[in-house]
């Protein structure tokens, strides 16, 4: 098992190593394909690192502040209607996109958060973020962008429901990235 | 941008006057996530850079100028699963297209995909979803991303 599990990565790390002694060798003999690549990777790299280690140091202060009986009563078992726009609301505020939302649904989950309002907020967290929504608005019109938001909700909440109802039966865990 | 800075820069400061065992067990926290899905961001920048290289703007722009309409949104939703784009690459370029005559139908199946399906992003997702659910996830952010595009085509009387 163990021999496996370190296969597994030494074939990973030489698949990543590669990968960089290509954009290494593209640089060095001016090889075009490979200096977009690296130009590509580069640029979603920075990106993200604007973002990532701020959505994590949320994240982290969320787990030390906020009480699991908090989020129980909003967001768990009990909570209602409210629960669905409690998770709107939270997805609406999300940067970066599905790649933070994902740490964030294993936290709510830990507190407590219920499956179905979960997997509301991921949907959400990629269509409704609302420093985007503003942007394609301004390049599509409002009537484009309010349709995109008013049908894809009640399918967002119906399937989450769904999907939901079914892990719940199945004892469907949400794991921290391991 | 600078909201998110001020906000982790707000709550670090508060936490740290509240408490400050507290605010290095949240940064601990932090890092501990952060370092152990670092792997699986970088294979999907490693997929992200290695695609979008292969479908450059005109590619995509050709795929969702077809003629058949239905066609079109067919190709723009899988191509918008496939790749990913920040919204400020994503929407300067479907409004261009849109004033070369693309039709809201196909658009709106290409930017729905493009943030809802996110194939380079199951290495990720599966980490934390495990793979059954991320598919099934996508499965259905797929069929979604559809039914908004088709709906989107009606009011817009482009079908």
């Amino acid at each position: 098992m163990r021999y496996e599990m370190n296969k597994k990565r030494v074939i990973r790390l030489s698949g990543v190593l590669l990968y960089f002694a290509f954009l290494l060798w593209s640089s060095m003999s001016d090889f075009q394909p490979g200096i977009a690549i690296g130009r590509n990777f580069l640029s979603f790299a920075f990106d993200m690192i604007k973002i990532v280690p701020c959505a994590f140091i949320l994240i982290g202060l969320f787990e030390v502040w906020v009480k699991k009986e908090t989020v129980e009563r909003h967001l768990g078992e009990g909570s209602l209607f409210m629960g669905y726009v409690w998770a709107i609301l939270l997805a609406g505020s999300t940067v970066g996109g599905l790649y933070v939302a994902f740490p964030v649904a294993f936290t709510l989950y830990k507190k407590g958060a219920k499956l179905s309002v979960i997997f509301t907020y991921v949907s959400a967290a990629a269509v409704y973020r609302i420093p985007m929504t503003v942007f394609e608005a301004s390049f599509m019109g409002v009537k484009f962008t309010v349709i995109r938001l008013l049908v894809s909700l009640p399918l967002i909440i119906l399937s989450s429901v769904l999907l939901g109802r079914y892990l719940k039966k199945k004892g469907f865990e949400i794991h921290d990235g391991d | 941008m600078y909201i998110l800075f001020a906000l982790t820069g707000t709550g670090l400061i508060l936490s740290l006057l509240k408490d400050r065992g507290k605010t290095m067990d949240a940064l601990k926290t932090a890092w501990k996530k952060f370092s152990k899905i670092l792997p699986a961001f970088l294979t999907v920048l490693i997929l992200i850079s290695v695609i979008l290289y292969l479908l450059p703007d005109h590619v995509i722009s050709a795929a969702l100028a077809g003629r058949n309409k239905y066609l079109s949104l067919l190709s723009a939703s899988l191509i918008g699963s496939i790749t990913m784009m920040p919204g400020f690459v994503a929407y300067p370029l479907c409004g261009i297209l849109l004033k070369k005559g693309v039709s809201y139908m196909v658009l709106s199946g290409f930017t729905t995909t493009l943030m809802m399906v996110g194939i380079l992003t199951i290495p990720l997702e599966r980490k934390y979803f495990g793979i059954k659910v991320t598919v099934i996830r996508n499965v259905t952010g797929f069929l979604m991303a559809l039914t908004v595009a088709l709906i989107t085509g009606l009011i817009f009387h482009e079908i």
